[in-house]
């Protein structure tokens, strides 16, 4: 046996104090607020570090929660059985269950008849002028300020060349030009990098729809021909509208929800 | 080469394709080399037309009806002149020229064209669809555990069975057409009659769903009482529909079987996920015989001879005679027509892409092996003449194969989605296919081309089958509509 291990030895000998468990138990219930005193208290590099730590902790007490609640929960079980019916020669097959075909293509395009779209982002925060564009000075003395350099995400398509700097007005930096987007299908609850093909409306104002800038709220046009998508007339549909659902210059992508 | 000749008469000159001076020998031959009339010295723009009724002169038809004909040079379908036809395929005419002809169906069956009803009523995707060998009934089942009977002439719904509780996985007429059996997600088969909505009764004994349902062939034993149904479960099951006990149980598949077919010659077929094909024998249940050769699961068997199986003593216009004896008798020639004198010829398809064509009741080596599709194979079908075999496989295209090498004839493309069933008409001349793409195609055989169009599912096309009598087709998906295509 080795030293030290006196206490273990002592209280197979005596047995535990008999106050042990309830101070225990008190500490335990007091740990809370000392934690919470020491947080407030802590600042500056030490704070940080701290918070994220306790942030990581705190992410793996609610993953093991999440675990455990799963385990004890009675759900009816899964065999693996699609819900729709299926033909007997597709049981038990894993199904790519992409090509559902939409048969809404004619309600889609009554509505762009109309031009209003039932979108996932009815409402969206206007942007200002002078949040979308930044005014450039030109001229020798920099005293013109006619330019404006758009500061959000653009799609310029790819047979776009740029008029002469003389005569341009607005700029679309290079940077900032994307062609392509995450696109979810609503109902398969999946996510697809599709080419984007246009813009088809900026809820901000029919200008920016015609310099094409992505902005949230904004309804894109994708090329959808990978996902096998048919009409009803058994043609493949290829181009699909989406509503930009994040903010693209903030994310440094474009995250969009397919319009069905 | 083809300039203008002097001295050639001025109403030819205008001829945009002057013929070639040259005569061509040609040989008429039928399918098993025998020789038809001596060596013959044709021009060289003769059509199909004319050489059938130069064959049918040949052959003097006893009773005055011209037959008519197919050509076959080298393989190939003659469609057009023959000189043009030799030209194109690069074929010598230094050499007697083969042509091989093969009879075609007297009738003819006009292709699909429109759909003439839309039939809703199932409120769940229509698994299966079944006409009855008298081409007078249709039947239905779905994932709403009902089976419908429909009414042809009304285009209305006739009956619904209800007493299934899970999805119908198949529904199969007896040859005879008048017994229904349709096997669910439970493992259960009810048996029903074409003219009510009450169950004859209920076959138990499967513990997984059904997969396959077949019927004993009608000239084996009228009014049909045997079936085979094969399971999930990996046994096979015999059943006799009047005691709706099973009588007996064969259980050397070691997973799902896939597909049965009882063929002509009392041997029982069955395709499994094991990899296997078995051959039972009908009457004793003993194996007979094990073909081995697919890499993955079996997903399909056809039989060459399945037309005359499927539709019993019934001919093309849905008339069969009346006392049993004699429609035994009938059905037995049709079968032995549709056989051609040889043993029955089994293709299986399978998830390696691949498709083997077997003369199973002889030898369990195969007669070739088919290969050429990129995905796998979800239905074989032999052309009811048994002389092309047609493959719907989930790389979205149909391939058609010779029936009696198993040699590559043409690929049918033009799907968008994978190709889920197909369907023969009776007379061998078309086939329709049925896709994920929502949407049914009529495919000529002969010119390998697509001849209709069919959108007007909202979604999947599950199942298709064309009557066999051969007036309309019917197909049911995911739409939950059955709809009826006709010329």
């Amino acid at each position: 046996m080795p030293q030290g291990e006196h206490i273990e030895l002592h209280r197979k000998r005596h047995g535990y104090r008999l106050d042990y468990h309830e101070k225990k138990r008190k500490k335990a219930a007091r740990s809370v607020h000392k934690r919470s005193e020491q947080a407030q208290k802590t600042l500056g590099l030490k704070g940080k570090l701290l918070a994220k730590r306790r942030h990581a902790e705190k992410a793996t007490m609610k993953k093991t929660i999440a675990m455990h609640q799963q385990k004890d929960s009675k759900r009816k079980a899964e065999d693996g059985a699609p819900q729709s019916a299926v033909p007997a020669y597709l049981l038990e097959r894993e199904q790519a269950d992409r090509a559902k075909v939409l048969s809404n293509t004619i309600k889609q395009k009554r509505k762009q008849k109309a031009g209003k779209w039932e979108v996932p982002l009815p409402k969206v925060r206007p942007v200002a002028e002078d949040e979308m564009f930044k005014v450039l000075r030109t001229g020798k003395r920099k005293q013109k300020q006619w330019k404006r350099m758009v500061t959000k995400v653009t799609f310029v398509g790819h047979s776009f060349t740029r008029k002469p700097p003389k005569y341009e007005r607005f700029i679309r930096p290079t940077g900032l030009r994307m062609t392509k987007a995450h696109v979810t299908h609503p109902e398969l609850k999946t996510t697809f990098c599709l080419e984007i093909i246009g813009v088809k409306k900026n809820p901000n104002g029919a200008s920016y729809t015609q310099l094409g800038v992505v902005t949230r709220g904004t309804v894109i046009e994708v090329n959808v021909s990978e996902l096998g998508l048919v009409t009803p007339g058994g043609k493949v549909v290829w181009g699909k509208y989406a509503q930009v659902t994040n903010n693209p210059e903030n994310d440094g992508c474009i995250n969009a929800v397919l319009l069905v | 080469m083809n300039g203008r000749t002097p001295g050639v008469h001025p109403s030819k000159m205008a001829r945009v394709k002057p013929v070639p001076a040259a005569n061509l020998i040609v040989q008429l031959q039928s399918e098993t080399s025998e020789r038809a009339g001596p060596q013959l010295d044709v021009p060289q723009n003769i059509t199909p037309a004319q050489l059938e009724i130069l064959l049918n002169g040949l052959l003097t038809q006893e009773d005055g009806d011209k037959l008519p004909y197919s050509f076959h040079i080298q393989d190939m379908p003659l469609l057009g002149e023959l000189g043009a036809h030799l030209q194109a395929h690069k074929v010598s005419v230094e050499t007697v020229v083969q042509v091989v002809f093969q009879p075609q169906a007297v009738f003819r069956v006009r292709p699909l064209t429109r759909c003439t009803a839309s039939l809703p009523g199932h409120k769940e995707a229509v698994l299966c669809v079944a006409f009855s060998p008298c081409g007078r009934h249709l039947a239905s089942g779905s994932g709403d555990t009902t089976m419908r009977l429909w009414d042809l002439g009304t285009n209305m719904p006739a009956h619904t069975c209800t007493a299934h509780r899970a999805w119908v996985l198949c529904v199969v007429w007896a040859p005879d057409s008048n017994l229904i059996a349709s096997g669910d997600m439970n493992g259960l088969i009810w048996l029903w009659k074409p003219d009510s909505n009450d169950p004859v009764g209920c076959c138990k004994g499967h513990t997984k769903w059904i997969t396959s349902i077949a019927w004993e062939p009608a000239h084996k034993a009228l009014p049909s009482r045997r079936f085979v149904s094969g399971s999930k479960d990996a046994s096979i099951r015999i059943w006799d529909a009047n005691t709706r006990r099973c009588t007996l149980t064969m259980s050397s598949h070691s997973m799902a079987i896939s597909c049965v077919r009882w063929g002509g010659e009392d041997l029982l077929y069955s395709a499994s996920r094991d990899c296997v094909i078995n051959v039972w024998h009908a009457q004793d249940g003993h194996l007979v015989r094990t073909l081995k050769g697919h890499g993955h699961w079996v997903n399909t068997l056809a039989l060459s001879t399945e037309h005359a199986l499927r539709s019993g003593a019934f001919d093309h216009h849905g008339n069969a005679p009346k006392a049993a004896k004699e429609a035994q008798q009938t059905a037995l020639e049709r079968w032995q027509e549709a056989c051609r004198g040889q043993p029955e010829r089994l293709a299986s398809g399978s998830d390696d892409f691949t498709m083997y064509l077997w003369e199973a009741s002889t030898s369990s080596k195969p007669l070739g092996r088919m290969t050429g599709h990129v995905q796998l194979i979800n239905q074989v079908q032999f052309s009811p003449d048994g002389r092309w075999i047609a493959t719907a496989s989930f790389d979205k295209a149909v391939k058609l194969w010779d029936g009696v090498k198993g040699s590559f004839v043409g690929t049918l493309r033009c799907h968008v989605g994978p190709v889920y069933q197909l369907a023969w008409s009776s007379d061998s001349r078309l086939v329709v296919s049925a896709s994920k793409d929502s949407t049914l195609k009529v495919w000529d055989a002969a010119s390998r081309k697509l001849k209709e169009d069919l959108p007007g599912h909202a979604d999947e096309v599950f199942c298709v089958d064309w009557s066999p009598t051969g007036g309309a087709a019917a197909s049911g998906g995911k739409d939950c509509v059955l709809r009826l295509w006709k010329h």
